[in-house]
């Protein structure tokens, strides 16, 4: 009973959602669609995600004392995705849409001057480890900081930092940033990454 | 070496730009917004019909007919300004925005007025 009189108005409640889903859409869809590689999954998990969020909303928001609600989202959309990927067995349909498509979405100058590098990047993301490539999705494509994604992976602050800059330099060394091919140390952690990801799925 | 850092980094943030979602699915995710407002709206029109009979009951619908009536609100406020947002920054654009977000509140009010 006690309960109930501290819950909030539902017209407040949802009012606040609405602000929420304004301010996050792009967030959840982008995470969405550089984590499962195609729009029509991307859709659907976002969809699925706002859903899940309106369901828990109230609870939530107790529960982060004011702090804000973002990662928590792409949590869901992150739960969601690994729950796709084990429903289906499977890595992303395809290699993140057509990078053609991708690219499509960049400005004509970027097209002309950096095409071929923008491409090596984002084949370079797909193929890193999954918490590597989530971490970079977060930092680059939502512009999170390091305690967001923290609270967004379910890991501390540091063992974030520690991820993220593991995953650049791994990015890095894969894109080869002079036109090379992958180093020799870079193949063995490819493997070791790959080993971990086949274990983890 | 930090320049080459940063360059990569900012490749990085080229390279992950963020992705703006299709209409279509934002109308669809709005319009399923509405109708999940909607559904706890008739469950409470069940809930009034039994419940009527007895007046300490009576302070309750009143109350969920406040906040149904406000729920559906912001949410026909969300779409109005997604509209406004879409359409140019302009006096006569705006002036569009305000009429129209002013119609779907008459819309919404009458729709949910007349359900109840």
């Amino acid at each position: 009973m006690a309960d109930k009189a501290n819950q909030k108005p539902k017209a407040l409640l949802d009012a606040e959602f609405s602000d929420l889903y304004r301010a996050h859409v792009r967030d959840v869809y982008s995470y969405a669609y550089y984590r499962v590689g195609d729009h029509h999954d991307a859709e659907d998990l976002t969809e699925q995600t706002f859903l899940q969020a309106y369901r828990h909303f109230e609870r939530a928001q107790r529960e982060s004392e004011g702090r804000p609600l973002r990662p928590w989202l792409i949590r869901i959309a992150h739960n969601l995705a690994a729950n796709l990927y084990r429903d289906r067995a499977r890595k992303p349909a395809t290699p993140i849409d057509e990078i053609t498509t991708l690219v499509a979405l960049h400005t004509t100058e970027q097209l002309v001057e950096g095409r071929d590098e923008l491409s090596r990047v984002l084949e370079g993301v797909r193929q890193l480890p999954d918490d590597r490539r989530e971490a970079l999705i977060m930092r680059f494509a939502l512009g999170m900081d390091n305690r967001e994604i923290a609270r967004a992976l379910g890991r501390s602050d540091g063992a974030t930092k520690v991820l993220i800059h593991r995953a650049i330099k791994q990015l890095e060394e894969r894109v080869g940033h002079g036109g090379e091919g992958p180093t020799e140390t870079d193949a063995q952690r490819t493997n070791s990454g790959a080993g971990s990801r086949s274990a983890a799925r | 070496m930090s320049e080459a850092v940063s360059h990569f980094e900012s490749l990085l943030r080229e390279a992950l730009a963020p992705v703006e979602p299709p209409e279509g699915l934002v109308e669809r995710l709005e319009d399923t917004l509405m109708s999940l407002t909607e559904m706890a709206a008739d469950e409470l029109e069940g809930w009034e019909l039994t419940a009527m009979r007895d007046p300490r009951n009576w302070a309750r619908p009143v109350a969920a007919v406040v906040v149904g009536g406000a729920a559906g609100t912001a949410l026909v406020l969300l779409r109005a300004r997604r509209r406004a947002q879409a359409s140019p920054r302009t006096v006569s654009g705006a002036r569009e925005s305000a009429e129209r977000a002013i119609r779907d509140l008459g819309r919404e009010t009458r729709r949910l007025l007349g359900e109840r």
